[in-house]
């Protein structure tokens, strides 16, 4: 055998008993459990003085010019979204119903947003939710695709790669939790928009419910703690800007209505910054329309206004009303 | 142009179509795509189904598309626009890359290419008894399913191309095993599915005797060099007296002929032709018998009538089992176009007559409630087109009522609010009908620790449960819900009603 052959033949099988020694020796022992920092949602909130309006209601017929009126009382658009940003709107649309039944936000109040946006200057605009139902079909019958894609946004269905573990670290989600947290990754400036219904177990959803869309695992089992899950959501997320849309009030069969009997108008936009004063407001009118039924205030606004996660005494702020 | 380029033309361009067809089947790109028209155009399903139900449901009539080309040229489905024989033509053309001695060996005709006859003698004695087992091998039916329950869900694991939220299927492994099994015995015996099993290859094999065109050799320029073997893809004896009924009309041997021997030709002589099949009385009589008794064997198991199933809850305006068993291909376009992943193929829960059937399985899905997709899809009429409006019992159907799936049952021994004192009613929150059938009852209880709690317990409406499922879906109780669908109590079926009032 030529020595050239035989320090070949060697050396090959040498660097494989040390190749299969160093890989074996640095995976020994690694930790079962990757435990990674997890990244948090950061606030999107913008700086707010106290003098400032926090909550501002319209009343009347045409949705568009309440919306507007809404948010040009607590400052104009230009106050809460920059030239340039980014930013996600997030509405309920939890169901595969049409826009009528009340059981999802009304994709005329998520164009009207966007076409506020637009006019401010924002550079991308992404609609997202996590529905209940098949998601592109909830975004398809609920008419909001159409709305927000002919005013210019775009949607971001949840994609199993859209989900991160996120730390929420709160009273119910007391770690991490798997989040849809795609479209927030590089986004600027979130904007909440909520329908007003009845719920069979929290007897409301509005403004703070509406997060439960970002959730993804095992999230049914949170409806053993419905309020205080719906009272960490403050503390999970702090948006921009939040309206609350009481136009199509869903007043009863809720979450998910189904008749066109359970629907009634509400004539009345909400725009604000603090979620707890917005449904606690909101709940009023739900409860004026429904008659008096459901308890006088609800478990998940008092726990989180005892968080001090926000006022629930809505009027003690500074707030305005217009009629348009 | 040479012919074989012509075809391959052919071949890429059907394939691609039933590619497209497979991928539109799905809510957001349905459309009005014609996605069955590979199913409809199958003479196998036409006449099969003809047998079972004495007629040819909607876009059936589209098989007399196939059938007179068939009956003019011979098997030109086979090696044209068959999107199966094509997959494996392509896989052949990819990994039979042997010398041409080796090749002729593979493509000369065997005993074993009878086969295909035998089977389809024996699913049409049981056709016409009632039991539509032709899907099971017929090869668009065959190629769907395993694209709907095994190829799709597979691109779509790395890439996200197909689903928004992932689709799972129970048994995609047996469908994705079995496409690889037979795709991959084209390495031991060339077009092994196409020559051996495949069904609609057999009857338009029956079909070919009839055809006016055949390749016909010229024995006087013939050196028997037997060279038109070598890319021969029927197995049909270029080389000697035609067999016709085995001829793929795939057209190599015209080229690879290098004396001009070979020709497509007008009206042939009969004599250089082998007419038939080359099967015999008595093999055929007993493929007919297996098909006599397989009727006895299965329905004798009480599958479709006291011992059936709970767990068949079919989609909604499917006919009742026995119907429904006439006319379901197992094509599984139902199971593809579903939106929430709720249909998946069964294997015994149906009975061996419902393998690969669709049913409903609540843990992977629910019924949408506005969705009637299913039915828009189905080839045969299994599961009938139904409106919106008939689906729910709204508006003309308000007399009729919802249409019906199952009925959902509380198991209060595994239900949060029953057994451990515990919130939850999601079922409730979910629950679609207005009203909604699950409703709630506020008690106070006393807890172990002497506290009080106020609580909320579900309980079932059955006058206005529709069966969707969407309760058992969300009930947290993951491996067994505390909530269940059972079959009992469907609209399609009388002899399954337990409720005197509906």
């Amino acid at each position: 055998m030529e020595r050239r052959e035989f320090l070949k033949r060697i050396g090959l099988t040498g660097a494989v008993v040390a190749g299969s020694t160093v890989g074996a020796l640095l995976l020994h022992n690694r930790p079962v459990l990757n435990r990674s920092r997890y990244k948090t949602l950061k606030s999107y909130r913008i700086a707010l003085n106290s003098s400032d309006v926090q909550m501002a209601i319209a009343h009347g017929a045409d949705l568009d010019a309440m919306v507007r009126a809404s948010v040009s009382e607590m400052g104009g658009i230009q106050k809460f979204i920059q030239r340039g940003d980014v930013v996600v709107i997030k509405p309920n649309v939890a169901f595969d119903r049409p826009p009528e039944l009340g059981a999802t936000t009304r994709p005329e109040t998520v164009k009207a947003i966007i076409q506020l946006c637009k006019e401010a200057g924002a550079r991308k605009i992404l609609v997202a939710d996590n529905p209940i139902n098949q998601p592109e079909s909830c975004f398809y019958k609920s008419g909001v695709k159409r709305a927000a894609e002919e005013a210019g946004a775009e949607i971001v269905y949840p994609y199993p790669s859209q989900f991160e573990d996120l730390y929420i670290g709160g009273e119910v989600l007391t770690s991490t939790w798997p989040m849809f947290y795609g479209p927030f990754k590089n986004a600027d400036k979130v904007i909440g928009v909520a329908p007003v219904k009845d719920h069979n177990l929290c007897y409301a959803s509005m403004s703070m419910k509406n997060w439960y869309g970002l959730l993804s695992g095992s999230r049914n089992q949170f409806h053993q703690d419905i309020h205080g899950i719906i009272s960490d959501f403050p503390h999970m997320i702090q948006p921009t800007l939040v309206i609350l849309d009481a136009t199509r009030v869903l007043t009863r069969n809720g979450p998910t209505g189904g008749s066109l009997s359970d629907v009634a108008e509400g004539h009345t936009v909400v725009a604000g910054v603090d979620m707890v004063a917005i449904d606690a407001y909101g709940y009023e009118l739900l409860r004026k329309i429904q008659g008096g039924e459901g308890p006088d205030t609800l478990g998940y606004l008092e726990k989180a206004h005892a968080r001090g996660l926000g006022n629930r005494d809505w009027r003690s702020q500074v707030w305005r009303e217009v009629n348009v | 142009m040479k012919i074989t380029r012509i075809r391959l033309i052919s071949q890429i361009f059907f394939f691609s179509l039933f590619l497209f067809f497979v991928f539109v089947t799905e809510f957001s790109y349905l459309k009005g795509y014609p996605v069955s028209l590979f199913l409809e155009a199958d003479p196998l399903v036409a006449i099969a189904t003809a047998i079972t139900t004495h007629s040819l449901y909607k876009g059936l009539l589209w098989s007399l598309v196939l059938l007179i080309p068939t009956l003019l040229f011979g098997r030109i489905f086979c090696n044209w626009i068959c999107p199966y024989g094509i997959l494996h033509h392509l896989v052949g053309w990819l990994f039979n890359y042997w010398n041409p001695k080796k090749r002729i060996e593979n493509n000369r005709y065997r005993k074993l290419y009878a086969t295909k006859y035998y089977i389809l003698t024996a699913m049409a004695v049981a056709a016409i008894l009632g039991s539509l087992q032709i899907g099971l091998l017929d090869p668009i039916a065959l190629l769907f399913r395993s694209f709907a329950v095994s190829v799709l869900p597979a691109i779509d694991m790395p890439t996200e191309w197909v689903y928004v939220r992932p689709h799972l299927y129970q048994l995609s492994w047996v469908v994705g095993f079995l496409l690889l099994f037979l795709v991959g015995m084209n390495l031991v015996i060339p077009r092994f599915f196409c020559r051996v099993l495949c069904p609609l290859g057999a009857t338009l094999g029956v079909l070919s005797r009839f055809s006016l065109w055949r390749i016909d050799r010229d024995p006087d320029k013939c050196t028997d060099c037997d060279l038109c073997l070598t890319h021969c893809e029927g197995a049909s004896d270029p080389h000697t007296n035609l067999r016709k009924s085995e001829c793929f009309v795939c057209m190599n041997c015209l080229e690879d002929c290098p004396h001009d021997a070979i020709h497509f030709k007008f009206l042939p002589d009969l004599s250089h032709e082998v007419t038939s099949p080359d099967i015999t009385r008595r093999r055929t009589i007993l493929a007919g018998l297996v098909g006599l008794l397989f009727i006895p064997f299965s329905r004798r198991s009480g599958d479709l009538t006291k011992n059936f199933n709970k767990m068949v809850v079919r989609p909604p305006g499917s006919l009742a089992e026995p119907d429904f068993l006439e006319r379901c291909i197992k094509c599984d376009q139902c199971i593809r176009v579903c939106p929430t992943n709720v249909l998946q193929p069964a294997l015994f829960q149906a009975g061996i007559e419902g393998i690969w059937t669709p049913i409903l399985n609540m843990r992977m899905g629910y019924c949408e409630l506005n969705c009637v997709l299913c039915g828009q899809v189905c080839p045969t009429g299994a599961i009938q087109p139904i409106s919106i409006e008939q689906k729910l019992g709204i508006g003309e159907f308000v007399e009729q009522g919802p249409v019906r799936l199952g009925t959902a049952f509380y198991d209060r021994g595994r239900c949060l609010p029953w057994a451990m004192d515990i919130p939850c009613v999601v079922c409730e929150e979910v629950c679609p009908t207005s009203p909604k059938a699950i409703f709630g009852r506020d008690v106070t209880v006393t807890t172990r620790t002497g506290e009080t709690l106020a609580l909320r317990r579900p309980y079932l409406d059955p006058q206005l449960c529709i069966g969707c499922g969407i309760c058992e879906h969300e009930c947290p109780i993951k491996d067994y819900r505390a909530i269940r669908v059972t079959a009992v109590g469907e609209t399609r079926s009388t002899d399954r009603k337990f409720l005197l009032s509906r």
